[in-house]
């Protein structure tokens, strides 16, 4: 019995890295046809679902058509030759510039390109005649004969620097804003006051982040926009609705870290002449430095990994954004926007992108980790 | 100067503590006036087929009770590995960094995990892959605190236990986990708060049901992956039922988390 | 003669040095042995080692031999030899301990003494009831808590609770009883209610008692070891080791010269 107990406990704790090796391998696995199909060049490629013609005719089209086959879903019509299928979207480079403008004001803005392909007659009607891989080989062969081959490019890096530019943009609101109040909390406002108050930003902390999303979209966008102008979903946006969502978490960690400086340290201090921010900056800065870089940090991988509450404001748009204005796309938002609706190689990618964000939150956690394994010793 | 500095930096730390403190309250605020004067009765007696959220609540509810009874078992049973068994070793504190790196791993590449694993053999989204979604969020959190409230558990009692001649697997559940029993069931408490208001991880996994349902086999109602389609809707009338369920919903959350706190409080007096 | 405790030597697990080095000790029955030296000394690891409880944690190395009666065919046996868990239980049965801080159980005061005694196998409701009065007797209890028997045990005071626990141990019908700086967490008035005990408690086992505290020692003790550095250093009646030490040592100690 105690040791029967004793493998049961030892099993249920290697679940753990059983989950966190399957969630790596699972997701490799998915994401593989997409690695073999555009390998590394997918981080820095910044197209997103471009049909590009391929020169070397007999090469490439094995390859190309394999995966389409996998593809292809049974659903598509046959006889519909306006493509219909997400992945058969072909949207040339030129279309994509000359719709940006129309995507860029449109309000109900959170479709991603292959929608607004699939639902605008007029594009789709523009690359009528591109060929389909996706339908059935009996058909690609026809399409062969008549007209050129062409291959769906995906790129990443779009997403990838939507992501990272929404992070750094939110760490650079909310650090300033969160340091701020944990400062006011744990130093400056009398017993009375922080206690109310730190329990409410804690409790904000626990709100859903689908809250945050939902009130950046109704009523903080429109007041950004109307102040910045641009759209009211946009990079700005996002940003600064991730970091009104960081703060409480971060503000409430610090503010945990700075309370573990002993009072007779800051009170020595005092003693000696120095100043209140004096005594922050030089006490209880350096004692609770690990604890606040950690809490950055953590903070930072949960901006990262964040869906909701940027979904709403981002826009979803496939462009690098030329302004803070401009909407744009992080890989989360691309997951949730375009998953229900992928397949085949789509697919792939998007789990590509899913790879690619669990290892870069991994790699930041496990920095964050490291670190306040240090702080321990 | 030194004196205008000091005065500057605390002038300036208050003022960004009201900005954010300000910020806060307005999405309080907003939420409440619009969540408030979307709520009437027939929301609560109709599904969403009829602009209601009666299968909604109830689906959401039912997704985050199922991950607590696939969770909190394996969870628990994995923290008092770590607290009891693994007298630190190596592999348990590579266990509990891993535990705590899982638990801020991003929610939606949970989602897509077990849309790879569950939905996509199957063929269709359903209720229980949902739920495996949500539990696979709460376990690390339940190790968590498991592993937290056993290690606050004094040694002496332990050895009290096995002194007065009980098995260890007795004193575990017998001793150790009675002591323990407010933190842990605090913290359960609050991991269910979390995850009961998780979208990312029921996107692609549960999805989303109009309809009243049970049948955990098939697409589920879930509140918030309909919150975040009603939101996008030009239908003024549905964007107020996403008001009413996100309303609802941030309510119970809070009210989850202030029981919790009072309860620990209460023990601690 | 209940114990006896022969060349003994123990190593804690990643140790290179062993904490407790060639101890020889018998524990007398029906008698009080007291086990002083300064912190570090290895007294508490000797006290541990006799009902094996440092084995919670694995690793760590046993020499030599500790000898208990078997009362029933009254032959020594060695209990480092123990490997099976159902014989640990058994010894620890044998063997009670009483730790430094009150230890109760979170759950009522009767479960409290009751939980060793279904552990035993005792289901006997009206036989449970017996035991568990004549254990908070037997430790002088019983009048203060008979009111209250489904209360909380947490809710007693530091001393009442270090009672418990011993009204707990001696439930069990132990042979020997171990008593760790029992009383070095209770203000003076709890520490002579449990001094008294323990004198009373001769009658009926044999005890081993850790102390920091000398007067302690001389008080309650029939025979008193001085332990320092893992060594064995002496063991005497205790009057002897108070008043006419033969190490120079023991008397440095005693006479507060160090320590």
């Amino acid at each position: 019995m105690e040791s029967l107990f004793k493998r049961l406990s030892w099993i249920s704790a290697t679940t753990i890295l059983l989950i966190l090796t399957s969630i790596f391998v699972v997701l490799f696995l998915y994401a593989k046809p997409a690695i073999a199909e555009y390998g590394l060049k997918f981080l820095v490629d910044s197209r997103w679902g471009v049909e590009v013609s391929q020169p070397t005719k007999p090469q490439v089209s094995p390859s190309t058509k394999s995966s389409a086959t996998k593809a292809t879903p049974t659903t598509t019509p046959k006889d519909d030759n306006i493509a219909v299928n997400d992945e058969d979207i072909a949207v040339s480079d030129e279309d994509i510039a000359v719709n940006d403008e129309d995507i860029a004001t449109d309000e109900n803005v959170a479709v991603n390109d292959e929608d607004i392909a699939v639902s605008d007659e007029d594009i789709a009607s523009q690359v009528p005649s591109s060929a389909d891989e996706a339908i059935t080989a009996d058909d690609d062969i026809d399409i062969d004969e008549t007209s050129k081959h062409t291959k769906v490019i995906y790129g990443g890096l779009v997403p990838i620097v939507g992501t990272i530019l929404t992070t750094i943009l939110a760490m650079f609101f909310a650090v300033p804003i969160a340091m701020g109040i944990a400062i006011f909390l744990s130093e400056i406002a009398p017993q009375s006051i922080a206690k109310p108050v730190g329990i409410a930003i804690e409790l904000l902390a626990a709100i859903p982040s689908i809250i945050y999303g939902m009130w950046g979209l109704f009523y903080f966008g429109p007041l950004v926009a109307s102040v910045f102008g641009g759209s009211s979903v946009s990079l700005l946006v996002a940003s600064l609705v991730l970091a009104i969502m960081i703060i409480p978490f971060m503000a409430s960690l610090t503010r945990d870290s700075m309370n573990t400086t002993p009072n007779v340290l800051k009170e020595s201090a005092y003693a000696m002449g120095a100043t209140k921010f004096e005594v922050i900056k030089d006490v209880v800065f350096p004692y609770a430095k690990k604890g606040i870089i950690g809490s950055m940090i953590l903070a930072l991988g949960r901006a990262l990994g964040e869906t909701m509450a940027v979904a709403f404001v981002i826009g979803g748009v496939f462009t690098f954004p030329k302004s803070l204005t401009d909407p744009t796309v992080s890989i989360p938002v691309v997951l949730a926007n375009s998953f229900a609706e992928s397949n085949g190689i789509s697919l792939n990618v998007l789990f590509y992108l899913a790879l690619i964000l669990f290892i870069i939150s991994f790699a930041v956690i496990s920095f964050a980790k490291f670190y306040f394994l240090r702080d321990k010793k | 100067m030194r004196l205008l500095i000091n005065k500057l930096v605390l002038i300036l730390s208050t003022l960004a503590a009201l900005l954010g403190i300000g910020f806060l309250f307005w999405i309080l605020i907003t939420l409440s006036i619009k969540g408030i004067s979307a709520i009437n009765l027939h929301i609560f007696t109709a599904d969403l087929v009829d602009n209601g959220l009666r299968n909604l609540l109830f689906g959401q509810f039912v997704l985050a009770l199922i991950a607590v009874v696939i969770g909190v078992p394996i969870g628990m049973i994995a923290g008092i590995y770590l607290q009891e068994y693994s007298y630190n070793s190596k592999y348990a504190q590579f266990i509990r960094n891993l535990s705590d790196v899982m638990m801020s791993a991003p929610s939606i590449v949970i989602g897509t995990f077990v849309y790879a694993i569950v939905v996509n053999p199957i063929g269709h989204v359903s209720g229980w892959a949902g739920a495996i979604a949500l539990a696979i969020m709460m376990i690390p959190i339940v190790v968590r605190t498991t592993d937290d409230m056993l290690g606050l558990v004094p040694t002496e009692l332990r050895e009290a236990g096995v002194a007065i001649g009980a098995p260890k697997y007795k004193v575990i559940f017998n001793i150790i986990i009675k002591a323990a029993k407010v933190g842990i069931m605090t913290g359960i408490l609050l991991a269910f708060a979390r995850i009961i208001g998780e979208t990312a991880p029921l996107l692609f996994t549960s999805g989303n049901s109009e309809f009243w349902t049970t049948d955990l086999n098939n697409e589920f109602p879930s509140l918030t992956v309909a919150i975040y389609n009603l939101a996008t809707m030009p239908n003024e009338e549905l964007v107020n039922i996403a008001w009413a369920g996100a309303f609802l919903l941030t309510m119970f959350v809070l009210i989850i988390n202030l029981l919790g706190r009072f309860i620990t409080k209460e023990k601690t007096k | 003669m209940i114990m006896h405790i022969k060349d003994f030597s123990f190593t804690y697990k990643g140790a290179s040095k062993p904490s407790l080095k060639n101890i020889n000790l018998p524990i007398l029955e029906n008698k009080v042995t007291a086990l002083i030296g300064p912190s570090g000394c290895g007294k508490s690891t000797l006290l541990r080692s006799m009902n094996r409880i440092h084995d919670l944690y694995p690793g760590n190395k046993y020499e030599g031999e500790i000898l208990l009666k078997n009362l029933q065919n009254q032959k020594m046996e060695n209990i480092l030899e123990i490997k099976k868990e159902n014989d640990f239980i058994a010894l620890r049965q044998r063997v009670g301990m009483i730790f430094q801080k009150p230890t109760p159980f979170p759950m009522s005061i009767y479960d409290n003494i009751a939980y060793g005694l279904k552990l035993q196998g005792i289901k006997d409701k009206t036989e449970l009831d017996k035991r568990v009065e004549d254990a908070l007797k037997g430790s002088a209890l019983f009048k203060e808590v008979k009111d209250r028997l489904n209360d909380d045990a947490r809710g007693l005071s530091g001393g009442q609770q270090q009672r418990l626990c011993i009204a707990r141990a001696v439930a069990l019908k132990p042979e020997v009883l171990l008593f760790d700086e029992p009383t070095s967490a209770l203000d003076p008035i709890s520490t002579s209610a449990i001094e008294e005990l323990i004198v009373e408690l001769k009658e009926e086992v044999s005890i081993a008692i850790v102390t920091h505290n000398m007067q302690q020692a001389s008080r309650i003790s029939d025979y008193t070891a001085f332990m320092y550095l893992g060594d064995l250093i002496e063991y005497d009646k205790t009057e002897t080791i108070f008043l006419n030490p033969k190490q120079q040592m023991t008397e440095d100690y005693i006479t507060g010269k160090f320590g």
